[in-house]
């Protein structure tokens, strides 16, 4: 049939070219597999990998600070927590319900993890409640089963065991702030916390560590399927300190509720054992988040527990200089030990009149170590105005006065040294003759802090030129301790303020019988000082001149003691400062005695079996 | 007008006994397709992390209903297909638009009508509607009829509506398959070249004015075809994870389950439409080619078969649905290696979708109908009557 055949020639005619059309769609379809799986395939295979694995970078712990026996005066404490997985949990609030009845959980809490879980995926993890104690989380433990959704967490935090007595020494550590970033990105790692004061903040790189990494498995909406590998990083190096931390403990504890500084040094090595701010400040709040109100409650406190005032603190040295005085005057030849002064109770210069401490008629006439003794200010004023302003201040210098050691707190000051020039280059004024008389008593434009003048008595009892250090080993690496040079000034000269000291202590006519040590401790020998209060420092001026009722104890004057022993062979030296304390005998020199007679007692050169110390029922590390 | 088999043209009546369609029936072919089916089922066990739940095994069973209605479709006589063409196409029709007033709305279009306890999908149902009807009414003219215009207009009409009522919903893969069964019976039928030419030509030319009926999704779909790195996170997603999977997968692929493309959710879709990267993901270029090389030996032995039917219904339904078939193959594969846009082509027997398996073994139980009924003489009428 001619109809049939023509529609079939048709048809199979144009089945035949779809077929090859459908081959060489075939061959392009097998074309385009070759192509992105053979020749492309390495960069796929790359990028499938950069789609799974993610790289997690891990929070190294942080090193600890102890004291140099190994006492943690900073440590990773732990942080018993618990969160809540929102997709495990179904119904939070029903589950926050039902945890209430096991920890307590406010109002304002619960409107932050809703917060939180609203903002974050639903398979990470939200803080539910931080700090429990170990009967809360062995409760929830038990009530784990209905408690859907709640994940049981051992964390770390940072834990201050000794809390204030340490508070400016170790400062504390708080989240990185923006300026903090410096590109490391273990800086942006959530949670992560940086020292921000004291030793915490000096050597926050050594105990921050090194970071780990993890790499993991996630699946398209970034949900961790498996961990791959796991690289544990470094911890941070502990840092032992040079401080004795039951010493510390000791000092603070003796001048409690005052406003005070103690200061003990090492003469031989600089070493500080001791550097006591009182009041302190708890550092865990500033860790875990400062309330406006107890930031305004520490910064109106009159006694400035934020302020380190052993290393910030800076006041008329008073009393406590007049051996330097004495020695700038030895040394420049214009008087001998034996140079004599008469003292009748004041001075005249011009037409002002420059008071000694000891009314008419004063002390009478006084050999250069009775002056020390005595402390009296008729001779030094007369020793001052011979040898002038320059000569003292070189000697301040060589003493460690106007300087900043650096010794690795924040916040040290330098105190001053005035001179000729420095007066007309800041007040654009002469030295008049009377400064040098104010200066020769520690007093007019002389500053220093107590971390200064107990480096002075170091050097000025052992003879050596020590520089102090607070940290003495930083992970396995203990510093170096390079030999501290003999102070360049002739043995003699020392010795003459040497006597004077021991004289001030154990003399007949001493300003500070009450420091003598029990004899089985040693010889003490120091100096007492009693600044008047003229300048009043800003943070000071700001806390708390505005108090009214305060006014009798702000202008008495601040106490002062420097010391050293024992005195044949000194090897520790001590500072304290008493803020208005009243006078330096009857204030500082006590405090300054019970410490020194605690360091006696520590000193392995000298302890005896038996013998107790503060502290020592203490679990200590050594 | 009275259907009375064979009478018209004087031709004598054939009747076959089961025994001889049973025979006819081509096993190998079957075969295939359990072959492509059971690769299907072995994805979809990975594609559900090593179960049976709740892909493969209810893919199994669809099967199995599938094979029933291949069986029962193959043995009927080709005659009632012929017979009830037009109704079934009228009632497909109903359904489509009755699903465009009354259908149920998933992932923002309307393609299916709620039954109680089934769904169904009346679109799917029209794919097959849609060839037996056009074969029917092209099977009707004489070679010279179909020159003339005027009779093309009917079945025109009646690709366009449906494909119409379909980009409504909107699906833009079903009418371009359904656009693309109707073309290949149009061109299988004879109808001139050159008309061909001048359709596409007007297409084309009408492609600026069809781009503002395009849903912004599909607009999209174009762009990030066009430059799918451009938005990797976006709309690209789709086919850059593909790409991604399929190139990581390599030569020899990475293993049975462990395609971390698929297994980690970076691919889309991986049960339905893009399943074929997870073939390739896991099994390589080797399983790709070896399943292409699979759909190949069923679209030649769909062609021989259809080759060797007697009558032009039958080889233009038989022809005609191995087409589409291998159109969706083309479309699905191109798709998801970034050759052409995604539109939405599930990859035949190895989706997951139970409406497009009950179609594809009604389609291939209809392939088997004409092929075993190939000698059946059916009178010439409808069109010319």
């Amino acid at each position: 049939m001619q109809r049939e055949t023509s529609r079939y020639s048709v048809f199979s005619r144009r089945a035949a070219l779809l077929m090859s059309g459908k081959a060489a769609l075939a061959t392009v379809l097998a074309g385009r597999m070759y192509y992105l799986q053979v020749i492309e395939s390495d960069q796929y295979a790359v990028l499938a990998d950069e789609n799974r694995i993610h790289y997690r970078m891990l929070a190294p712990q942080r090193g600890r600070i102890l004291d140099r026996f190994g006492v943690e005066l900073a440590n990773n404490t732990q942080n018993l927590r618990a969160l809540i997985v929102a997709e495990q949990a179904g119904d939070v609030a029903k589950v926050l319900t039902r945890l209430r009845d096991v920890v307590p959980v406010g109002d304002h809490e619960e409107r932050r993890i809703l917060r939180e879980i609203k903002r974050r995926r639903s398979f990470v993890p939200v803080s539910v409640v931080e700090n429990l104690s170990w009967e809360q989380f062995a409760a929830l433990n038990v009530h784990l089963p209905h408690l859907p959704g709640i994940q049981l967490e051992i964390g770390e935090t940072r834990g201050y065991p000794k809390g204030e007595t340490f508070s400016h020494l170790i400062g504390y550590v708080a989240a990185v702030a923006e300026a903090d970033l410096t590109g490391d990105p273990l800086l942006e790692l959530p949670g992560m916390k940086i020292g921000k004061n004291g030793v915490e903040k000096l050597q926050d790189e050594p105990l921050r560590g090194k970071a780990g990494s993890q790499r993991v498995e996630v699946n398209a909406i970034g949900r961790v399927i498996r961990e791959l590998s796991r690289d544990h990083g470094e911890r941070g190096a502990d840092i032992a300190l040079t401080i004795d931390a039951g010493l510390q403990e000791y000092a603070a504890d003796r001048v409690d509720g005052e406003s005070a500084s103690v200061v003990v040094i090492d003469c031989v090595t600089g070493e500080l054992l001791t550097l006591v701010s009182v009041p302190g400040y708890d550092p865990t709040p500033f860790t875990t988040g400062l309330s406006q109100r107890l930031w305004q409650e520490l910064v109106s406190n009159p006694l400035a527990p934020l302020v380190n005032k052993s290393i910030a603190g800076q006041y008329p040295p008073g009393s406590t200089f007049k051996m330097l005085v004495a020695l700038a005057a030895l040394e420049s030849g214009l008087a001998t030990p034996d140079h004599r002064v008469g003292c009748s109770g004041s001075i005249e210069l011009g037409t002002h009149e420059f008071h000694c401490w000891k009314k008419k008629p004063g002390h009478g006439a006084l050999r250069m170590v009775e002056a020390i003794e005595q402390s009296c200010d008729v001779y030094f004023y007369d020793l001052a105005r011979k040898v002038g302003i320059d000569r003292i201040a070189e000697m301040g210098r060589r003493f460690g006065l106007g300087q900043s050691f650096r010794i690795g707190l924040p916040g040290e000051r330098p105190g001053l040294m005035p001179t000729r020039d420095w007066k007309k280059a800041t007040y654009g004024q002469p030295w008049h003759p009377g400064d040098n008389l104010n200066a020769g008593i520690g007093q007019g434009y002389v500053l220093s802090t107590p971390l200064q003048l107990a480096v002075m008595a170091a050097r000025l009892g052992g003879g050596r030129m020590v520089t102090p250090r607070v940290v003495r080993s930083v992970g396995d690496m203990l510093l170096p301790r390079p030999e501290a040079p003999v102070m360049a000034i002739k043995p003699e000269f020392l010795k003459v303020v040497q006597d004077g000291m021991v004289r001030v202590v154990n003399g007949g006519a001493g300003t500070a019988k009450r420091a003598k040590l029990p004899d089985n401790l040693g010889v003490l020998a120091g100096k007492t000082g009693s600044s008047q209060v003229r300048r009043i420092s800003k943070a000071e001026r700001q806390t708390r001149v505005r108090k009214n009722e305060e006014k009798p104890w702000i202008e008495r004057d601040h106490a002062w003691f420097v010391c050293y022993a024992p005195a044949e062979t000194p090897r520790y030296a001590c500072c304290v400062l008493v803020e208005h304390g009243g006078s330096g005998s009857g204030a500082a020199a006590p405090v300054a005695r019970d410490v020194m007679a605690e360091v006696m007692r520590r000193d392995p050169a000298r302890r005896m079996p038996g013998e107790r110390m503060a502290g020592q029922d203490d679990k200590r590390g050594a | 007008m009275t259907y009375r088999p064979g009478t018209a043209l004087g031709l004598k009546e054939v009747e076959l006994t089961l025994f001889q369609k049973l025979i006819g029936i081509r096993w190998l072919l079957l075969l295939l397709v359990g072959g492509v089916v059971a690769v299907g089922v072995i994805m979809l066990y990975s594609a559900g992390r090593g179960r049976f739940e709740p892909w493969a095994d209810r893919q199994l069973l669809r099967f199995g209903l599938g094979l029933i209605a291949f069986f029962v479709v193959a043995l009927s006589d080709i005659r009632l297909w012929m017979r009830y063409a037009y109704v079934f196409y009228a009632f497909a029709l109903g359904l489509l638009v009755l699903v465009h007033f009354a259908g149920t709305v998933a992932m923002g279009a309307q393609r299916w009508l709620d039954l109680g306890p089934v769904n169904i999908q009346p679109s799917e149902m029209m794919k097959l509607a849609l060839l037996i009807a056009l074969a029917r009414y092209f099977h009707g003219l004489t070679y010279e009829e179909i020159g003339r215009p005027h009779f093309l207009l009917i079945p025109l009409a009646m690709a366009l509506a449906p494909a119409a009522l379909v980009l409504k919903q909107p699906d833009l893969g079903t009418t371009l398959m359904l656009l693309a069964g109707a073309g290949a019976i149009f061109f299988l039928a004879g109808v001139r070249a050159w008309k061909f030419i001048l359709l596409i030509g007007g297409a084309l030319s009408a492609l600026p004015v069809a781009w503002n009926f395009l849903h912004d999704y599909q607009k999209r779909r174009i762009y990030t075809f066009l430059d799918p790195e451009s938005d990797p996170l976006g709309a690209g997603y789709h086919i850059l994870q593909s790409k991604i999977a399929l190139g990581s997968g390599g030569v020899f692929g990475k293993g049975f389950m462990q395609g971390t493309q698929s297994h980690l959710n970076f691919l889309p879709e991986k049960q339905t439409d893009f399943i074929f990267t997870m073939l390739a993901e896991e099994f390589g270029m080797m399983g790709g080619l070896a399943l292409l090389a699979l759909y190949a030996g069923i679209v030649v032995h769909g062609y021989l078969m259809a080759l060797k039917v007697n009558n032009q219904f039958g080889r233009l339904l038989g022809m005609g649905f191995i087409t589409s078939f291998s159109v969706y193959v083309v479309i699905n594969m191109a798709m998801v290696m970034g050759v052409v846009p995604v539109v939405g082509v599930p990859l035949p027997f190895v989706s997951y979708g139970g409406s497009a398996m009950l179609t594809l073994m009604i389609g291939f139980g209809l392939l088997t109908n004409v092929y075993i009924h190939r000698d059946v003489p059916i009178p010439q009428f409808g069109a010319s009557h």
